[in-house]
């Protein structure tokens, strides 16, 4: 077989080789299992009990709603509970399961897939959308019937495989977190989609915007994957194979060298001192924060305790999560960003009626605020567009504040809260912002993404997306300068500021912090023990009176070579 | 047993809604009566929802729905009751 080599977007830097996984996406996995005669009507007694859990289990939303926000808000559970109680359902399912001896979540799902069909054809809008509530519904009485884990389909995958797909949302990274996968593939996505964020926490190399990557490849294909370069090479010849071996163990060996500054701090030879700091977003990388001698957590991505459930967490289970965090990183700040229930981010197996947003949110705010309690928490909003939604969110959040305190739950009743500059138009009015915050976080990803005009996830635009652009770094010196004119602090936590040319820029401009996935902080951190502040400050200088991106980068770029960083 | 038979011209400007449906559902599943409701072949169990909401009775559809039971007055609750729900205009359901 001749060595075919695919070109994609570098998304997260290593190289690996194995064989190939295509991942197909279904909604949901539910296999066919025949029964034998004697088993019927166990199985139907199976199904009958757990519609009778998934009733008691919406009852008790549906109070809980009502006490949280009222009668109305919880109206759309009654909707659920006709359902469950639905005869025509049963009936089906009964009949169902006789006629074709199968298992009774297959039989039901196949049922509601009937309904949901009929309901997707009614002319009337609100009826139509009500396919979704039932595919709700289906979730909930499926997870009743199966083993939670089994539905989704990545858990079953194998080990040291290269995960093939044509994109991955972020509830398939997060489930493929705890396997061995060593590099991901994927035809669509950019340098800063979710794939690569993933890739990036779990140290593996992942190339993206591949285009027809799922087409041209086919399972157990021998793959390499260069992640530096962006390559993805199929049937490699022998002569390939030595080449990347040679590549890996060097690749190997400065990671190693990389490995002796763990311990040592992230000063300029002229000391000045840069703060790192580490983004994380789930539980099994809060020990990484420490190994890797972060200076704290600069972004706790909360979404991803959202999703791959079928409920949503509760405050207690979100405090635990928390509290272990801020304890282990302590005394060092955790910085936790708030749900963003709006946007895309959010995207997972719960599909939640619009009217619960504040009470999601709520319950988010007192489990960060009851964590607050063991060490330093900051708290920060995504998507700000401007000051109106700030106080809007911070009066919610002063509600919540004084609900705990005459209950008597103790919290840093001083904890700062801050704003994750993403949004152009929060840019653009940083010195309204900067009086009412605590500190500023620039999230570059989506603010390159908004200011520049580049979709995330469409591999068509994912070269205009530009981190050099001097619209980006002439937005980040406004925030910089809007910011410590009301003496409040700015950090960077998008993934520019885990390149090093790009982070001494933001070095440069002046931004106190720079947080990262735990792969990129002792590079960043050799970048910056290998220069000197004043040597940093007149690159950036000369950089911004350039005018491309490119431009931008190749002076950087030089500039460090001249001074002798890799 | 009693088993009566009416057609009813569904005169809720909205059709079979969702939220008169659930009230008609809730209120028939009381009631030790079985109901049948059909549009011109189509025929469906009045207790279902699901089959109800998608049975796409619009505004001015005449349907015929059976009732049975063994107790008279049940029987005519449940006919009572459909026609309280769908044949009314929804001003004055709503209010």
């Amino acid at each position: 077989m001749n060595e075919i080599v695919l070109k994609g977007i570098p998304a997260s830097s290593g190289i690996a080789y194995g064989p190939a996984f295509i991942l197909d996406k279904g909604e949901f996995i539910v296999p066919e299992r025949v029964i034998l005669e004697h088993e019927v009507d166990s199985e139907i007694a199976r199904f009958e009990q757990a519609v009778n859990d998934t009733r008691h289990e919406i009852y008790f939303l549906k109070e809980k709603i009502k006490q949280d926000l009222g009668e109305k808000q919880a109206q759309i559970f009654d909707a659920y509970l006709l359902v469950l109680d639905d005869p025509a359902l049963f009936e089906q399912v009964d009949q169902g399961i006789r006629q074709n001896k199968n298992a009774a979540e297959y039989i039901f799902l196949k049922v509601i897939k009937q309904h949901a069909q009929s309901f997707s054809k009614i002319k009337d809008e609100y009826l139509r959308e009500r396919a979704g509530d039932l595919n709700d519904i289906a979730q909930r009485v499926l997870k009743h019937l199966m083993d939670e884990s089994k539905l989704h389909d990545l858990d079953n995958l194998q080990d040291d495989l290269v995960i093939v797909a044509h994109n991955l949302s972020p509830s398939d990274a997060v489930s493929l977190y705890n396997k061995k996968i060593i590099a991901f593939v994927t035809d669509i996505g950019g340098p800063t989609s979710h794939t690569a964020i993933i890739a990036k926490s779990l140290g593996v190399p992942a190339v993206v915007g591949l285009k027809d990557s799922t087409l041209r490849i086919t399972n157990d294909d021998y793959l390499i994957i260069d992640g530096q370069k962006g390559l993805v090479i199929i049937h490699p010849t022998q002569h390939t194979k030595e080449f990347y071996s040679k590549e890996h163990s060097q690749i190997r060996a400065s990671l190693r060298r990389l490995e002796e500054l763990k311990g040592l701090p992230a000063q300029t030879i002229d000391g000045k001192k840069i703060a790192l700091l580490m983004n994380i977003g789930l539980a099994n990388e809060v020990p990484s924060v420490k190994k890797f001698g972060a200076e704290g957590v600069g972004l706790y991505r909360t979404e991803f305790l959202y999703m791959n459930r079928l409920d949503l967490p509760t405050e207690e289970e979100q405090y635990q999560a928390y509290r272990q965090a801020v304890e282990v990183v302590s005394p060092y700040p955790v910085t936790i960003r708030t749900l963003d229930l709006g946007g895309d981010k959010f995207i997972s197996s719960v599909q939640i009626p619009k009217e619960m947003s504040p009470f999601i949110f709520k319950t988010q705010l007192r489990a960060i605020l009851r964590a607050s309690a063991h060490g330093r928490v900051q708290l920060m909003y995504p998507m700000i567009s401007g000051i109106g939604e700030l106080r809007r969110a911070n009066a919610i959040l002063n509600e919540v504040k004084n609900n705990l305190h005459q209950e008597k739950i103790p919290f840093d009743s001083k904890i700062k809260v801050g704003v994750m500059m993403e949004v152009p138009s929060a840019v653009m009015t940083a010195e309204v912002l900067a009086k009412e915050s605590d500190f500023f976080s620039i999230g570059t990803n989506d603010l390159i993404q908004y200011t520049l005009a580049v979709e995330r996830v469409n591999e068509k635009t994912a070269h205009l997306y530009d981190p050099a652009h001097p619209a980006i770094l002439r937005m980040i010196q406004k925030t910089v300068d809007a910011a410590h004119s009301e003496g409040i602090q700015v950090g960077v936590c998008g993934e520019m500021a885990s390149d090093p040319t790009m982070a001494l820029l933001l070095i440069g401009l002046r931004v106190d912090e720079l947080s990262m996935s735990s792969s990129s902080i002792l590079a960043i951190k050799k970048m910056v023990r290998s220069l000197r502040f004043s040597d940093i400050q007149s690159i950036c200088q000369e950089a911004m009176q350039l005018t491309t991106g490119q431009e931008i980068q190749e002076f950087v770029l030089l500039q460090m070579q001249k001074l002798g960083v890799q | 047993m009693f088993k009566v038979e009416k057609e009813v011209t569904v005169a809720n400007k909205q059709g079979l809604h969702a939220r008169p449906a659930a009230l008609f559902v809730q209120l028939v599943d009381k009631l030790n009566v079985s109901v049948t409701i059909q549009k011109e072949q189509e025929q469906i169990n009045g207790k279902s929802i699901m089959a109800l909401l998608t049975l796409g009775a619009q505004y001015g559809t005449v349907l015929k729905l059976i009732v049975q039971g063994e107790d008279l007055s049940q029987v005519q609750k449940a006919l009572q009751a459909f026609e309280e729900f769908f044949g009314q205009q929804e001003e004055e359901l709503n209010s």
